[in-house]
């Protein structure tokens, strides 16, 4: 079982959070001018790494909302979290 | 007392060969699908001059960890090609091979729970059938008789209104079936290596023209990845992006018992799917975890949840003791559908993205991924499953086929 800090509720069970999957992939400027591959990698990639993944949580059974967690996807440890308007802790990767 | 002594030590059924500097394809992984290519590669196509790296042990990664059921009862055409020609392989395997892996066609129910799942199971037997699958609608009456100790009655949380029943589906000992392919491809000349991981990518200009091994360099025609949760790190190693994303998938197994269950029972409502194997513990799958994840663990409220539904729907578990738990990492597409074709990278073949249910289409994507790497060409089975589709738009939508939440 996760323990996740939520930034406004503090330490919670991973069961009252919903998963969002990658943070800081920020919608396209001008999406009209996109190529399909352009177009595809903004739909359907992302990032997949074994070790430290920022990623966004929802507090759904808490206060309700999101925010950030920096996880390490291989041994499970929570690093930090954080709220949306602040940038990944540590730089990008 | 002198001890008794021990039984001879079985002969090893493959050889444990020294990596060569170079082979014609060289295979990365050796579960079930690396092990199922290199055998099709050299029976299908006469390339026997292959080598199946695996950085652990032979079918130690997911191949070890399923829940072995074997059934193409998918919704669109192309899924029910793929997994259909699966299952007509799966028939004729275990002569071929000469080695019984114990396929028991017991058939597969799946639930409906809600009017929803009533409409959805209806319109996925008509599909099935106008694809040459087996498949029937089975009333509640139907389903208790299929399975007599499922509760049928309608005064649990979510009834059961019926389901659909594919009778040529089942399962098989997944462990077998990994060592009858080694068996014969090693027979037929396939180097299996195992301790040998893969760190990189040998590359001229832009093609790839082997690989970086913790044993040294192999130069290699052709490189067909087929690492299922680890596809995406090892597929960066080379340059190449894929749409997929590594989650943990946990099931369990309880104590033995005598038999009891005789079908395999799916739910994707109240999320449990069970079997009995033949040796007596009931096999249970739960979903994934809705993280990604390396850990080869799940979540405790997983299989907690899981279990409450097994209990609901078979009250007979309720005295079961779980006697192991344990979880893979799957590659989840965002179609729910695999992918197996060329990369951007000339040389570099992907045959990943399985998700939650590689096992049953073990011997397809065996037979599929070989043509393509015989012959550079998608063999008109996988050519729908390229990576174009992402581009295209042409997704193969099989969420709700797939009978895990995910």
């Amino acid at each position: 079982m996760l323990l996740i800090t939520c930034p406004w509720c503090g330490p919670r069970d991973e069961t009252e959070y919903h998963y969002g999957g990658q943070a800081h992939v920020p919608h396209p400027e001008t999406p009209a001018d996109l190529t399909d591959e352009q177009w595809a990698a903004y739909v359907f990639y992302r990032d997949n790494p074994k070790g430290p993944f920022a990623e966004r949580w929802m507090h759904g059974t808490g206060c309700r909302r999101w925010f950030n967690v920096l996880r390490d996807t291989a041994t499970y440890e929570v690093l930090t979290t954080y709220r949306l308007d602040e940038p990944r802790p540590g730089g990008n990767r | 007392m002198t001890p008794r002594p021990l039984p001879e030590h079985p002969d090893f059924l493959w050889r444990d060969p020294e990596p060569r500097s170079s082979y014609d394809v060289v295979i990365v992984g050796a579960g079930g699908h690396g092990l199922a290519t290199a055998y099709y590669l050299a029976e299908n196509h006469g390339i026997s001059n292959v080598a199946v790296l695996e950085k652990g042990w032979l079918a130690g990664g997911n191949m070890a960890r399923n829940t072995t059921i074997i059934r193409s009862n998918y919704l669109r055409d192309e899924s029910a090609a793929i997994y259909e020609h699966a299952l007509k392989l799966w028939e004729r395997l275990p002569e071929e091979l000469d080695y019984d892996f114990l396929f028991s066609q017991r058939g597969v129910l799946n639930l409906a729970h809600t009017p929803q799942d009533v409409r959805e199971g209806m319109r996925r037997v008509n599909a099935n059938r106008l694809n040459g699958v087996d498949a029937e609608w089975l009333t509640p009456d139907q389903v208790a008789e299929v399975c007599p100790i499922l509760n049928v009655s309608p005064c649990t949380r979510y009834p059961v209104l019926g389901g659909t029943f594919q009778p040529r589906a089942g399962i098989a000992k997944h462990d077998h079936v990994a060592w009858a392919l080694a068996r014969r491809a090693d027979e037929l000349g396939v180097d299996l290596i195992q301790g040998c991981e893969v760190t990189g990518f040998l590359k001229d200009g832009d093609r790839v023209v082997g690989v970086e091994t913790d044993r040294g360099r192999i130069h290699a025609g052709r490189v067909g990845l087929a690492a299922a949760g680890h596809s995406s790190v090892l597929a960066e190693r080379a340059g190449v992006r894929l749409p997929v994303q590594s989650h943990p998938l946990q099931a369990l197994v309880s104590e033995l018992h005598e038999p009891v269950h005789p079908t395999v029972v799916m739910s994707n409502h109240v999320h449990v799917y069970v079997s009995q194997a033949h040796k007596g513990e009931l096999v249970m799958g739960a979903g994934v975890d809705s993280y990604n994840g390396y850990g080869q663990r799940g979540s405790f409220h997983v299989i907690e949840r899981q279990m409450a539904a097994a209990v609901e729907l078979f009250p007979v578990f309720a005295r079961a003791h779980v006697l192991r738990t344990w979880g893979g990492i799957v590659d989840v597409t965002p179609d729910a559908s695999p992918i197996i074709g060329r990369t951007p990278v000339e040389g570099l073949y992907v045959n990943c993205g399985w998700g939650t249910g590689g096992f049953k289409a073990t011997p397809a994507a065996g037979w599929t991924f070989a043509h393509t790497l015989a012959t550079g060409e998608p063999h008109p089975l996988n050519a729908p499953f390229a990576l174009e589709r992402f581009t295209t738009g042409a997704l193969i939508d099989e969420h709700g086929a797939a009978a895990v939440a995910h």
